[in-house]
């Protein structure tokens, strides 16, 4: 078991708590919202995926790491889009008058 | 600077980001303060990924500069399709993620072949099992809701043993690679027959089904992520994973909830199908129809009206119509609402997206709990191309596959509209003994045409 191992458990176990925390707060009327905004957060792993290619190791790796780069980059920068464009719709009757 | 006090400034890049994707969903919990959860979220993605670029241990640049901007260059069309295509898109953002988990994963297992441990090879095959299940599970959501391919359920006989085998599959081979993680060769077999899995998951499904599915690709998508934090020993892909994952899964509950129905009879039940048979049988009753006119005379007189919108709004695009509806009848000093069903539509909170995309306040807008109590006090309960959720069998008849799902109770109104094509039953093929009753009016055609001429017929008045 690599040493880090229980510290990702405690990690997880919290960030899930966290999460559900979180979520459970969130109004239903922005569930699509919430999905697509999620989505876009867990794109993070493009980062890993920079790594994955950048390190250049072999031509496999670099190709899969670059493919996923375009794969979750195109989610990050895609779902703060869409999600921001979602927000922008919601209004109040007294917003809409004024 | 030495490697490792690059490095340490590379962690706290990624805290930041953490901190501020937590902040994120905290500000999504509102309308109010909303869209600065999308500006948190941005800040800390933006930074994340920048403080990635000056990982030392990257010798080059070239790939990652341009698949960059090709993925940027696919996200910004991805991110401006229409209101009514946002369940596909998602979907196929879904399909996005897992696929680029999965890759790295497969890349992460290559670069270490065959020296992987025992350990590293149980997580990278659970992680790679998941996310490749997760991106053809998802692609084929994404078809079916685009209609490439079919909606309905496609079900064939012992479909459940056969899926149930491929999965058994793809989990032996996981482990026969943990018991001797050098054997390369089963690595694809695995791979490819996970990717088969997804696709035999998620045909049975039918479209009524969806916001339960993309919910539960949503929670596996996240997950996905989550282990392959595990698996490269990174913080921020554990937080962000599990935070999607947690996300989904609420999702996931929700749904099945608001279909009285588990996981496994949505997985394993194709729904429609089952009881689409047993509509044959019903002999004809008489139902009352009306004309946009008479329609329009009764709503301009109510004092209340509740709208309960469904899929079928949808599909006929008839939401900026139904905001002029709600224009000129609340310019009558009517007091119109909509009655939203947590699964109306083909997504968690669909409808609520095409309502406020057509203008309508979100304060009118109500939850399923928030508003049943409402129906008694209501004149005109009006159903736009929704179905199962108003089927007041649910509460009644015990042999109603549907018994005991939550549903509005439109019946209670002073008179109940339904705006439907025909009698032909729902998507789920349920007959719906409200149609049949003495306050509801069945108004035959077009959701979008049928509106229209309410609107019409009301401006005429005023």
């Amino acid at each position: 078991m690599p040493p880090d191992f229980i510290s990702n458990v405690y990690v997880f176990i919290l960030a899930g708590f966290c999460g559900f925390e979180l979520i459970k707060r969130v109004s239903p009327l922005l569930h699509t919202p919430l999905m697509s905004l999620t989505n876009a957060l867990d794109a993070i792993v493009v980062v890993a995926a920079i790594i994955i290619s950048g390190r250049h190791e072999t031509p496999l790796t670099t190709v899969l790491g670059a493919i996923a780069i375009a794969a979750s980059f195109s989610n990050m920068v895609g779902g703060f889009f869409i999600t921001d464009r979602m927000l922008r719709m919601f209004k109040t009757g007294k917003a809409k008058k004024s | 600077m030495n490697l490792a006090a690059i490095q340490q400034y590379l962690d706290f890049a990624y805290v930041a980001a953490i901190v501020l994707f937590i902040l994120s969903l905290k500000w999504l919990s509102s309308p109010r303060t909303a869209r600065w959860g999308v500006i948190a979220g941005e800040i800390g993605a933006a930074l994340a990924v920048g403080a990635t670029l000056f990982n030392p241990e990257l010798v080059q640049y070239k790939w990652i500069v341009i698949t960059l901007i090709i993925g940027a260059a696919v996200g910004i069309p991805l991110g401006m399709v229409k209101m009514t295509a946002v369940p596909q898109r998602t979907a196929l953002s879904h399909s996005f993620g897992a696929a680029s988990a999965a890759m790295i994963g497969i890349a992460e297992y290559y670069a270490g072949a065959p020296h992987v441990t025992r350990f590293q090879m149980g997580e990278i095959g659970l992680e790679v099992i998941i996310g490749s299940l997760t991106f053809t599970g998802s692609l084929i959501a994404a078809g079916k809701l685009q209609e490439i391919l079919p909606q309905r359920p496609i079900v064939y006989r012992g479909q459940n043993i056969v899926s149930l085998t491929v999965l058994g599959s793809a989990l032996l081979l996981a482990i026969l690679m943990v018991i001797n993680p050098a054997q390369m060769w089963l690595f694809p077999v695995m791979v490819i027959v996970a990717l088969i899995f997804g696709i035999l998951l998620v045909t049975p499904i039918g479209g009524a089904d969806m916001p339960t599915v993309i919910s539960l690709l949503n929670s596996y998508a996240g997950f996905s992520a989550a282990l392959l934090g595990f698996v490269l020993n990174s913080k921020v892909l554990i937080v962000a994973g599990a935070l999607d994952g947690s996300s989904g899964f609420i999702l996931s509950v929700i749904m099945c909830k608001a279909m009285n129905r588990s996981f496994t009879n949505v997985l394993f039940g194709a729904f429609g199908q089952v009881t689409a048979s047993t509509k044959a049988a019903k002999e004809e009753r008489p139902v009352r129809s009306a004309s946009p006119e008479d329609a329009a005379g009764i709503l301009g007189t109510a004092g209340k009206v509740v709208i309960v919108p469904g899929y079928g709004m949808a599909v006929a695009q008839a939401q900026h119509k139904v905001r002029e509806l709600y224009d000129v009848l609340t310019k009558r000093g009517v007091d119109v609402q909509f009655a939203i069903h947590p699964v109306a539509g083909r997504m968690p909170g669909h409808m609520n997206v095409l309502l406020a995309e057509a203008d309508v306040p979100y304060d009118h807008l109500k939850e399923m709990d928030e508003i049943n109590g409402d129906f008694a006090q209501t004149d005109v309960a009006l159903i736009i191309g929704a179905n199962d959720v108003t089927n007041p069998a649910a509460k009644t008849d015990k042999s109603s596959p549907i018994y005991g799902m939550p549903v509005l109770d439109v019946e209670k109104a002073h008179t109940t509209m339904v705006i439907k094509r025909s009698m032909n039953p729902g998507f789920a093929g349920i007959d719906n003994p409200l149609y049949y009753m003495d306050n509801t009016l069945m108004l035959f055609g077009d959701a979008k045409a049928f509106v229209t001429n309410i609107v019409k017929e009301l401006s005429n008045h005023d």
